[in-house]
């Protein structure tokens, strides 16, 4: 035990970046998913087409080939630069990749929540003259978020996580897996209770998610 | 453009002609499911459309507001030509109800929402005044008292009269219905046409999709018979029921008064 207390500060720090990792990740995520939904289901069939091969093609991708493209094609060919301090600058180009990526995974989840709305009352409000924009804010997405709150806390899960390839991926942004190696590479602690202690970290982090979104979509159910 | 208001029977003298489909066509993939289509439907009048299932009913009533659009021919609304796409169709729908076989109230929304939210946001009528109007139109189809329920929670002839109210809110030109009971209990059938009836005594063009015969020879100027994609026959509800012209319609009449 006394392997975690006498390294607590690096456990903390690694899971404070992870946390901020993971929120502002999870927020691009949101906006982009919504935005691919609302493409794919708009009447303009180049919108519709550039969404699903933009989903397709990141899904389909190793998370791992996303990052290493964020750090060594973004940032190192391309120069694209966030910050001055390197911690910041591989932070957000980890950010711009994990964004990428999670968003296709709600960009799926509200479809499938768009699919269970009555075309019906796409059509009711269509007579009423709402235009197409109307219809997707007021009617359309907010029963299709409804839905699919809980599909969206595993893929809100599943970011956490995901957040602990950004270390590995040539990107060497700081989070808690990093911490976690970095300890074992000094040597001086027990591998196993470090190693539980981080996982447990993120169990800490995550079946909080799932019981809140669990409770959320619940309370915001539908009743049809 | 404007077809012959001679032509129709029952048409009020001095209406003016408020949906006018000429020589209209339209097809799914191979089948022609309206072929040269003439109607004219005056301002005030009450139309009601009957015939067999497969017939292109519900097809032409979602023409006229283009939620299926055409292959040719022209549809007017008040004058104005149907536009293709965009807010100028927005606009154009916004001026006709449209009351649905399955009611397709928004379920996240309660009733009173259900009324205001077209009012609201398509004519940027503030909302007290909206609330106000819904208020007075739920009163008027009888489910005041049920404002602040969510549709699922609502019987079948209440949630289509609340459909109906929403439809009102937008004081409409005309209300297209399309089978508006065919979905409902047989004790909830006679709420709704009540309701329906009162609005047609008060000069509200409609155009109903019905097998209601009751309704149609009580409400109806005019019964236009179809069949195949076809407007076979109109006349007034009196003669059509009593004494239909053609081989189809009496085929079709004797079939569903034997029901
Ligand atoms: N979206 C569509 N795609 C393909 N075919 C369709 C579509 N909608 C309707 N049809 C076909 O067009 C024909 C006319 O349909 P429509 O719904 O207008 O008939 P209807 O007179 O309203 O019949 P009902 O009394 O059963 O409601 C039918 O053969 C139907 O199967
Ligand atoms: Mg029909």
């Amino acid at each position: 035990m006394d392997d975690i207390f006498n390294n607590l500060d690096s456990f903390v720090d690694g899971f404070s970046w992870t946390i901020r990792l993971t929120l502002v990740s999870a927020a691009f995520a949101f906006a982009i998913g919504v935005l691919l939904t609302a493409m794919r289901v708009s009447p303009v069939p180049l919108l519709r087409a550039s969404a699903t091969v933009y989903v397709e093609t990141i899904r389909n991708t190793p998370l791992t080939l996303v990052l290493l493209f964020c750090g060594l094609g973004l940032g190192n060919t391309m120069q694209l630069q966030f910050s001055d301090r390197v911690e910041w600058d591989v932070f957000w180009l980890a950010v711009v990749g994990l964004s990428a990526y999670t968003a296709c995974f709600v960009a799926e989840s509200l479809r499938a929540g768009i699919n269970t709305i009555p075309f019906g009352q796409a059509e009711a409000a269509r007579s009423l003259g709402l235009t197409f924009g109307q219809n997707l804010r007021l009617i359309v997405l907010p029963q299709a978020l409804r839905t699919v709150i809980g599909p969206l806390g595993s893929v809100f899960i599943a970011l956490t996580k995901n957040t602990t390839v950004a270390s590995v991926a040539g990107l060497g942004v700081q989070e808690a897996s990093r911490e976690m190696r970095l300890l074992f590479d000094q040597g001086q602690t027990d591998v196993l209770v470090v190693f539980i202690g981080f996982a447990i970290g993120f169990i800490i982090l995550t079946l909080p998610v799932g019981y809140f979104f669990g409770w959320l979509s619940k309370r915001l159910a539908v009743a049809r | 453009m404007t077809a012959d208001p001679n032509a129709e029977p029952a048409a009020p003298v001095d209406a003016r002609p408020l949906v006018v489909l000429t020589d209209v066509n339209k097809h799914f993939g191979e089948l022609h499911v309206l072929r040269d289509i003439n109607l004219t439907v005056h301002s005030g009048e009450v139309v009601v459309v009957i015939g067999p299932s497969g017939s292109g009913k519900s097809t032409l009533c979602r023409t006229v507001n283009r939620l299926e659009p055409i292959d040719n021919g022209t549809i007017t609304i008040d004058g104005q030509p149907l536009p293709e796409e965009g807010r100028g169709l927005a606009r154009l729908r916004s001026d006709v109800g449209m009351v649905f076989q399955s009611f397709n109230l928004f379920s996240h929304k309660t009733v009173l929402e259900n009324v205001t939210l077209g009012p609201v946001k398509v004519r940027k009528v503030n909302k007290s005044e909206a609330h106000e109007t819904a208020i007075r139109l739920l009163e008027r189809v009888g489910i005041a008292d049920q404002a602040d329920k969510y549709p699922a929670q609502l019987s079948g002839g209440q949630q289509q009269r609340v459909a109906i109210a929403r439809a009102l809110a937008m004081n409409p030109k005309v209300i297209m219905f399309d089978e508006p009971t065919s979905a409902l209990d047989p004790e909830m059938v006679q709420e709704v046409l009540d309701v329906m009836t009162s609005l047609a005594r008060e000069g509200m063009t409609m155009i109903v999709v019905t097998h209601e015969m009751g309704f149609a020879r009580r409400a109806a100027d005019r019964v236009v018979f179809m069949a195949d994609g076809r407007i076979v026959e109109e006349n007034t509800p009196d003669e059509f029921f009593t004494n239909p012209a053609s081989e189809r319609a009496r085929d079709f009449l004797s079939k569903i008064l034997t029901h």
